[in-house]
């Protein structure tokens, strides 16, 4: 299911947050939306998850106006990943999980067969099974974005849009759920207990390093259930999870992303692959630092050296004069 | 009603080992003597991301009541709790006279003419103060729970949206000017519910932003007209000419059961059943509100929606349970932690049990408050704070409960 957030703006008290950006995913894409603090990066994101209504413009999913669909059909479709979530209350994983089914379930009906197994094979995708019935407030970071993201697989949704989803976690937690999302077939791939073993195992193998750098080339754990795992996998007509996940780091970014979208001062300034995208010219002028392209030793793949920028305290004072 | 998904033999499993646990027993050479069997589940579990990384020793798990039985025990104990509440009092009555009253009363049957002033007792004193007290237990508890929710805060109770305080200034200018008396016997409830609805009307609008009620907005708000409304009841005793119906109000503004009649009933329970059947109604999407507005909207639920919604029914059953028997405290704070402790915080069940947990405990305060110094009788919420707090104190120890991370 592809999204199409079109011409969208937010205006919230005089300030325009977001101007004019247009994002689009396509089925089984991961789109990777990357800019400095305060571009709008959240923002944009929120309204792609309903918590803020655009002033202007639309979200569209798979063509239907996201704001005009009902919130539970809206949620059947999209799930999020918003960048704070926390209780008061003890709740269980297994009671937070569970409410990633709220949009298929009635105000009072019971918990169905499906309900448990989709809360029991999101759980093990993110291979945290075994946390189910600890305390959510009791579990470090990383355990709990794994179960957050677990809550949003448990909703079946056709996308899944995430900020900052590497946020708080250490470098093997970032890599592996990165990989996660790459990995994660689309909700229409089949009711299938028959990819539980293999993808219960699979997080912990990916936790190596090494194998990080092309996520197409897992080892066949889950064979033929990898619709969008790359930018030459051709999805189905209903294809895999569309991903649209705002970054940090540019590095992740440029290696797990099919199509990046850099915003600035709440424009898109320029999209299209990593390395297109990344280029010494747009670190200088967006994120105000000296930028490298230098292939991985082992995978080639793209990765990006830093330095300041010569004229550094030059830049640090023009940044502001341009807000 | 809530499912378990988790594969018992994986927590067994987890359970008790220290993290690199499996590392430990790979090195087996080097342990003579050790046999071999206790190895072979380790090595057969996925290796987990989360091991290496110093993740700190699985806690226990929360142990939670099995729901039916806790249910039934409560259901079993109400009506127990009600007879009680009638036999206990400072006029001495047998078992045999309460329960033949009771059974006079409701079936309609005969009672000699000499035991017309007990019968009164039962029927017309004890009988719906108690009903009145399991009313208000269960209203207060379920009003509790939303607004926790609501506000997304452990510490709050029904009073702190300042529309109890509202409702007491209402009642006192009943008791203390004599305002409304046209009304009669029900000038006091009607100018405690109308005055609780207008302060209600009030700290909605104070509260209120284009992004509609925010949880911090609406508990400063709510903390402000409550110490605003407190303010306007203490002069408003200090003015009063006499001081007997000062004391009234003093008493009131504690909460009391005292004045409960049959008349007190009908609105009170209408009233709590109406909204503790929107709260069950909602409870799945209160569990949605409680991660956070993002998340609820990203589960589909409208959060500045909801929050209006149950702004409205808290407001008005607190309204309706303040009119007729004051501000009680405690039970609105504590029963829903005993309950999130019972059965974890799930909230279709915390509101499975709370407002019956509320009810059974608020029948056994106001036995206390009559029983202990009879014939002098104790305020209630002196009695729920005595109760209360070491119960509270004891449980929260003995079960790893946990507010908020703390």
């Amino acid at each position: 299911m592809r999204i199409d957030i079109e011409h969208l703006s937010v205006r919230i008290g005089g300030a325009e947050l977001v101007a004019d950006a247009t994002v689009r995913a396509a089925s089984g894409q991961v789109v990777g939306l990357v800019g400095p603090n305060g571009s709008g990066k959240s923002t944009l994101l929120r309204c792609a998850y309903r918590a803020l209504r655009p002033s202007a413009g639309a979200v569209l999913v798979d063509g239907d106006d996201l704001h005009a669909l009902s919130p539970r059909e809206g949620a059947r479709r999209l799930a999020a990943l918003p960048q704070e979530s926390s209780s008061e209350f003890d709740f269980t994983v297994g009671e937070v999980v569970a409410m990633g089914r709220m949009p298929h379930q009635s105000a009072t009906g019971r918990v169905s067969a499906a309900d448990a197994r989709a809360c029991t094979e999101a759980l093990a995708t993110v291979g945290a099974g075994h946390l189910v019935d600890r305390g959510f407030l009791t579990l470090s970071g990383g355990e709990k974005q794994r179960v957050l993201i677990a809550r949003a697989l448990a909703q079946q949704p056709r996308i899944l849009v995430l900020d900052e989803p590497t946020n708080h976690l250490d470098i093997a937690q970032q890599l592996e759920v990165l990989a996660l999302l790459r990995a994660t077939p689309g909700a229409t791939a089949g009711p299938g207990p028959e990819a539980q073993p293999g993808s219960q195992a699979e997080p912990g193998s990916q936790a190596e390093p090494g194998s990080q750098a092309e996520p197409d080339a897992q080892p066949g754990s889950e064979p033929g259930a990898q619709p969008g795992s790359g930018p030459g996998a051709e999805a189905g007509p209903t294809g895999g999870l569309t991903v649209l996940t705002a970054l940090h780091d540019l590095n992740l970014a440029a290696q797990h992303c099919d199509l990046l979208y850099v915003i600035a001062h709440g424009r898109i300034v320029t999209s299209g692959p990593p390395h297109e995208v990344l280029t010494p010219t747009l670190l200088a002028e967006v994120f105000q630092v000296r930028g490298h392209q230098v292939r991985h030793p082992v995978s080639g793949a793209l990765q990006l050296l830093f330095d300041r920028l010569p004229h550094q305290s030059a830049a640090a004072t023009t940044v502001p004069a341009t807000r | 009603m809530f499912q378990d998904y988790s594969p018992r033999t994986a927590r067994g499993r987890t359970r008790g080992h220290a993290p690199g646990h499996s590392f430990t027993v790979r090195s087996r050479p080097e342990v003579k003597g050790e046999p071999a069997v206790a190895t072979t589940t380790e090595d057969a579990a996925p290796p987990r991301a989360d091991q290496g990384h110093g993740a700190p020793a699985p806690r226990r798990p929360p142990r939670r009541l099995p729901l039916l039985p806790l249910i039934v025990a409560l259901v079993v104990a109400l009506p127990v709790s009600l007879v009680c509440g009638v036999a206990f009092g400072s006029a001495g009555l047998s078992w045999g006279e309460v329960t033949r009253y009771l059974g006079a009363g409701l079936t309609g049957g005969t009672i000699e003419s000499d035991e017309t002033a007990a019968y009164t007792i039962v029927w017309e004193l004890r009988f719906p103060r108690a009903l009145l007290a399991a009313v208000v237990g269960a209203g207060l508890a379920g009003i509790g729970v939303a607004v926790q929710a609501m506000v997304r805060n452990a510490l709050a109770d029904p009073f702190v949206l300042g529309i109890s305080s509202g409702a007491a200034v209402g009642a006192n200018a009943v008791l203390l000017f004599g305002a409304l008396s046209g009304l009669g016997i029900w000038a006091l409830s009607t100018a405690a519910f109308g005055s609780a609805l207008a302060s209600m009307a009030l700290v909605y609008a104070a509260a209120r932003t284009p992004q509609g009620l925010t949880p911090l907005r609406l508990v400063l708000t709510g903390t402000a007209m409550y110490y605003g409304f407190s303010a306007v009841t203490t002069l408003m005793v200090f003015s009063a000419e006499h001081g007997e119906a000062a004391r009234a109000a003093m008493m009131w503004l504690l909460g009391s059961l005292g004045g409960a009649t049959w008349d007190s009933l009908p609105i009170a329970t209408v009233m709590v059943v109406l909204g503790l059947t929107h709260l069950m109604y909602s409870a799945r999407r209160l569990n949605a509100m409680a991660m956070g507005d993002e998340t609820a909207a990203a589960l589909g639920v409208d959060a500045r929606r909801l929050r209006g919604e149950l702004f409205l029914s808290t407001a008005a059953v607190t309204g309706a349970v303040v009119a007729v028997s004051g501000a009680i405290g405690f039970v609105g704070l504590m029963v829903p932690h005993f309950a999130r402790m019972l059965v974890g915080a799930d909230h279709r069940r915390v509101l499975a049990v709370a407002p019956l947990l509320g009810a059974v405990l608020l029948v056994w305060v106001d036995i206390l408050s009559r029983v202990l110094l009879a014939p002098v009788e104790l305020p209630v919420g002196v009695i729920t704070a005595v109760v209360g707090v070491p119960c509270f104190v004891l449980l929260m120890r003995r079960r790893g409960y946990t507010f908020g991370g703390a």
